[in-house]
């Protein structure tokens, strides 16, 4: 049986006039049903353009120029714009990171979710509303006539990203796709949130990609994980794997960053440098200039290789 | 809210106070209107007489206070010229320039708003560029020069429309109203569009720079994110966002319009309240001048109060208040 | 076994070569250029203003010597030839005045008139705003206030009044024009005077004690001037359309100085008997004109602004 969300090869340029910005090169990874993946990196890493390429969302300059996108099988790559629309919304859902600019601030909340529901299916608006009534209701919002009725910026960011959730959630989708969802929230807010996706998603059998830069969400959340830097996968697999067992320089410094993990009166672990511009990348491992264990053999760009079992790397010379 | 509202009025009527004392004081200084009235050879007994009669011989602050006695009994003098109150002539020409200034209005909105809609959302494609051209072209016409063009063309060269005054009116609500009959509407035409060109470019580029802003909010990726449909996208979650800002603009605009009639009216013929102040400052028909201005001062910081209150209900944001405590 | 480079960020190979520094007005100009229309209305102007400048050169006739006019001759269309072999390009008005001189000469009117009430305006505006924005408090409210009062009236509204009040003259008119333009001034140097107050050089340079005056005229004016040369650039084809406007209505120029809204005016009358050239020609011109100076403001207002980071 083939996974819910098979992505091979993926490639996505920018064309701009200052160049090629290649922001997703070569990425390939499963979602299964009920699991959550969690793509990690930092920010121009490429993970929220992989997002959106799954969702056909990438608008001009940028363009998929290879790969393969498949949904239960059916590959994504041809669809016309009212295919993609049909499935938007329906078979996958996309949550976004701050919700006072993704909820339209001059419309109701119920304009808002009626709206998502009756894109998709002829009901009625009563019939719509009885169903955004039970999605708030089932990411923890009380009382929901009275949210309905109100407009985003009557409720706190919390709230607002619940009804964001709700919204994906309505139409019963396969495949959920979250963008840093819980970067702009409290923690205990965030704990919460992260809770009840990871229940629903796991009642539901619903597929979740949960494309983040902090690791520690991840390692409460994901099943599996990929870390992305400039375009790329650098080290995937299973989350306890990749993160006790980490092989990739940039994961262990990743891990390494983490302040809790340091000891009392230690210099905080960094990683030196800082992204490279993803317009003057040449043809090496683009983590180089930064990593302790460059070799040059590092000049030409490592393939993707297998390890060990579900589990995928991009280096040279990795952790031993 | 009703506090804000009870001082802007009371700021307005400041303003509006002192509008009508530099607007008395500079028109009294135009010229000595006596001379234009009496007869030439008349003496100095028969001078001092008709300048008495018009109060004219009081010191200018005495003036200005007998006329803010009188204009708070709604009399703002007589026209010298046709002798009767100067708020009567002006109330009677109004409604025309009025009739012309909405209609233009309404002409401005109706086309300049989808034809700004379609420039921004497809900026760099053929059509999107051509009405940019076209709205630099519009607001750089000399809107007199237009005038003259659209009559030289339809009304001289193609001889389908009328060139001045006009058309039948009827009464609507007590009002003579002309759109409501074919000839009323033939005259009203190229007047309309004449006067509404301007406003119609700057909507044009009004509503493409906010629906090329508006494209990039998340609100919009999000919106397509959840499969909505180009038209919605646009029809409902782009338009409703843009619309606030624009619509105070239109409110505005609507005072700088009924100003910009007057050149209209002149080129028209049409009989408005531009004509008229025009005509009384070539014959220095002072009160006429003063009743103008002050009508018009009014009608504007009426239009600026309305406006102000309008947006203040347009936005839930400002309408609604701050968010809740908690989640 | 292969050399392990050291940690330190050494910028390998193909990494970045940092292009020749540019002076900012060759930046400006290579920017400006980008935009074909803009350049073609800049060529535009050029050739207008030369012409203009030029007018009892180039014009095939002075129109206001009346020793050179032959009554005659009037009211003849484009391209006619008077019986003494003199060809009229763009026709002749009523009292047999060449229309392609008129023209010229009016352009030289109604772009000196312009120009210098925009730059007395700019200046004045200037000075007002940057006051508004140092000294702050009560100057600030009451210079604010008045612009703000003037500003919701319609300009021509405000000048039709003055020039009623202070009658007809090329002085009066420039009066009238910079009375209603210096507030837009005053605005923008207030807005960006304020922002910039706030950047640290401002700071270091009060805390070096430069004199109040160095530090506003050396300092705060050169950064508050992008916003302004495109509101200046505007605001000129503002200025000479409203003058345009006001002679057309008779209150402007006197007819010893007739700008192109005069000549406009002027063959109004002749309009309805097929005489079209008189009042159209200078039309033409005067819409040239103000496109131009469009296209080119529509350019800089796109480089120039901040927001727009290219």
């Amino acid at each position: 049986m083939s996974a819910l969300l098979e992505v091979d090869g993926l490639r996505m340029h920018f064309f701009t006039k200052a160049g090629i910005v290649k922001a997703v090169d070569d990425v390939s990874f499963r979602v299964e049903r009920g699991r959550i993946l969690g793509l990690v990196g930092e920010s121009g890493s490429g993970k929220s353009m992989t997002g959106y390429s799954i969702m056909g969302l990438v608008d001009p300059p940028g363009r998929i120029v290879q790969g393969r996108i498949a949904l239960d099988g059916r590959d994504l790559a041809g669809l016309d714009e009212a295919q993609w629309r049909a499935l938007r919304g329906n078979r996958i859902a996309m949550i976004f990171q701050d919700p006072m600019m993704t909820l339209n601030p001059v419309l109701r909340i119920d304009t808002q979710m009626v709206e998502a529901v009756r894109a998709h299916h002829a009901v009625s608006r009563e019939s719509a509303l009885q169903r955004s009534r039970e999605a708030l209701v089932r990411v923890g919002i009380s009382s929901p006539d009275e949210r309905l009725r109100g407009y985003p910026h009557q409720f706190s960011g919390g709230m607002r990203q619940r009804v964001a959730i709700a919204i994906a959630w309505l139409n019963g989708p396969d495949l959920i796709i979250a963008d840093e969802p819980t970067t702009a929230l409290d923690v205990t807010i965030q704990g919460q949130i992260l809770f009840e996706m990871q229940k629903l998603c796991r009642d539901s059998k619903t597929g979740l990609i949960w494309i983040t830069h902090d690791l520690s969400v991840i390692a409460g959340l994901a099943d599996e994980v990929c870390v992305m830097y400039a375009g790329r996968i650098v080290e995937s697999g299973s989350v306890d794997d990749v993160l006790d067992r980490p092989m990739h320089p940039y994961t262990r410094g990743l891990l390494d960053s983490v302040p809790g993990r340091n000891l009392r009166g230690e210099p905080l672990a960094q990683i030196p440098g800082s992204t490279p511009s993803l317009l003057r990348l040449d043809a090496g491992c683009a983590f180089r200039t930064r990593c302790r264990r460059a070799v040059d053999e590092c000049r030409s760009a490592p393939p993707a290789r297998s390890p060990a079992v579900g589990r995928t790397l991009r280096c040279v010379n990795p952790l031993p | 809210m009703l506090a804000y509202a009870i001082r802007r009025l009371g700021q307005s009527l400041l303003v509006l106070l002192a509008m009508s004392f530099l607007v008395f004081i500079g028109v009294y200084a135009i010229g000595n209107p006596v001379e234009l009235l009496i007869n030439p050879q008349a003496d100095a007994v028969e001078r001092a007489r008709a300048t008495a009669a018009l109060g004219l011989d009081k010191p200018i602050l005495e003036q200005y206070a007998t006329f803010l006695a009188r204009a708070a009994h709604g009399d703002l003098g007589r026209s010298f010229v046709y002798n009767v109150p100067a708020i009567q002539l002006i109330l009677d020409k109004l409604p025309a320039t009025l009739e012309l200034a909405v209609v233009a209005m309404a002409a401005a909105i109706a086309i300049g708003i989808p034809l700004g809609l379609i420039a921004g959302l497809r900026p760099h494609s053929f059509i999107g560029r051509a009405i940019m051209a076209g709205s630099i072209l519009g607001f750089s016409l000399p809107t007199f020069w237009v005038g003259l063009v659209l009559i030289m063309v339809f009304s001289v060269h193609l001889g389908w429309l009328p060139s001045n005054g006009r058309g039948e009116t009827v009464l609507l609500l007590g009002v003579p109203v002309s759109f409501l009959t074919a000839d009323g509407l033939a005259h009203l035409a190229m007047p309309a569009l004449n006067l509404a060109l301007y406003k119609l470019s700057l909507l044009i580029r009004l509503t493409r720079a906010g629906t090329r802003e508006a494209v990039l909010q998340d609100y919009v990726k999000f919106a397509r994110a959840k499969g909505l449909g180009p038209g919605r996208v646009v029809g409902v979650h782009v338009l409703k966002n843009i619309l606030i800002p624009i619509v105070t603009v239109i409110g505005l605009e609507l005072g700088s319009v009924i100003a910009f009639a007057i050149i209209t009216e002149t080129i028209f013929a049409w009989p408005g309240s531009g004509k008229l102040l025009i005509d009384s400052i070539n014959q220095l028909d002072r009160p006429v001048i003063v009743a103008y201005l002050v009508v018009i001062v009014t009608i504007f910081i009426v239009i600026n109060f309305a406006v102000d209150l309008m947006y203040s209900l347009l936005d839930p944001r400002v309408r609604l208040g701050g968010a809740e405590a908690g989640d | 076994m292969n050399t392990i480079h050291e940690a330190a960020p050494a910028p390998v190979d193909a990494q970045s070569a940092e292009p020749p520094v540019e002076s900012p007005w060759r930046r400006l100009w290579g920017e400006f250029a980008e935009s074909r229309l803009a350049l073609l209305g800049l060529g535009l102007l050029v050739v207008i203003v030369l012409v203009a400048l030029a007018a009892p050169l180039v014009s095939p006739q002075n129109p206001y010597d009346l020793a050179q006019l032959d009554v005659m001759d009037s009211k003849l269309p484009p391209g006619e030839v008077s019986p003494e072999g003199k060809r009229y390009w763009l026709g002749t008005d009523d009292q047999g005045r060449d229309m392609l001189s008129g023209i010229f000469y009016g352009l030289r009117i109604s772009l000196g008139v312009g120009v210098a009430s925009t730059v007395l305006a700019l200046a004045t505006g200037l000075v007002l705003g940057l006051a508004a924005a140092y000294f702050g408090g009560w100057v600030d409210a009451v210079i604010m206030r008045i612009a703000d009062i003037q500003l919701s009236f319609p300009a021509i509204l405000i000048a039709l009044v003055l020039l009623a009040v202070l009658g007809q003259g090329v002085d009066k008119v420039v009066i009238a024009l910079v009375t209603v333009q210096w507030a837009y001034y005053a605005r923008t140097v207030r807005s960006s005077a304020l922002v910039e107050r706030q950047k640290e050089y401002i700071e270091a340079a009060q805390v070096l004690a430069l004199p109040r005056r160095r530090i506003v005229f050396r300092h705060l004016l050169p950064n508050c001037l992008p916003p302004l040369i495109v509101v200046a650039t505007i605001q000129v084809a503002h200025a000479i359309n409203l003058e345009a406007a006001l002679s057309f209505l008779g209150l402007g120029l006197p007819i010893t100085e007739p700008s192109l809204g005069l000549l406009i005016s002027n063959g109004f009358q002749y309009l309805l008997s097929g005489k079209y050239w008189i009042s159209f020609y200078p039309g033409v011109a005067l819409l040239t004109t103000i496109v131009a100076i469009n296209l080119v403001a529509d350019q800089l207002r796109d480089i120039l602004n901040p927001r727009l980071k290219r």
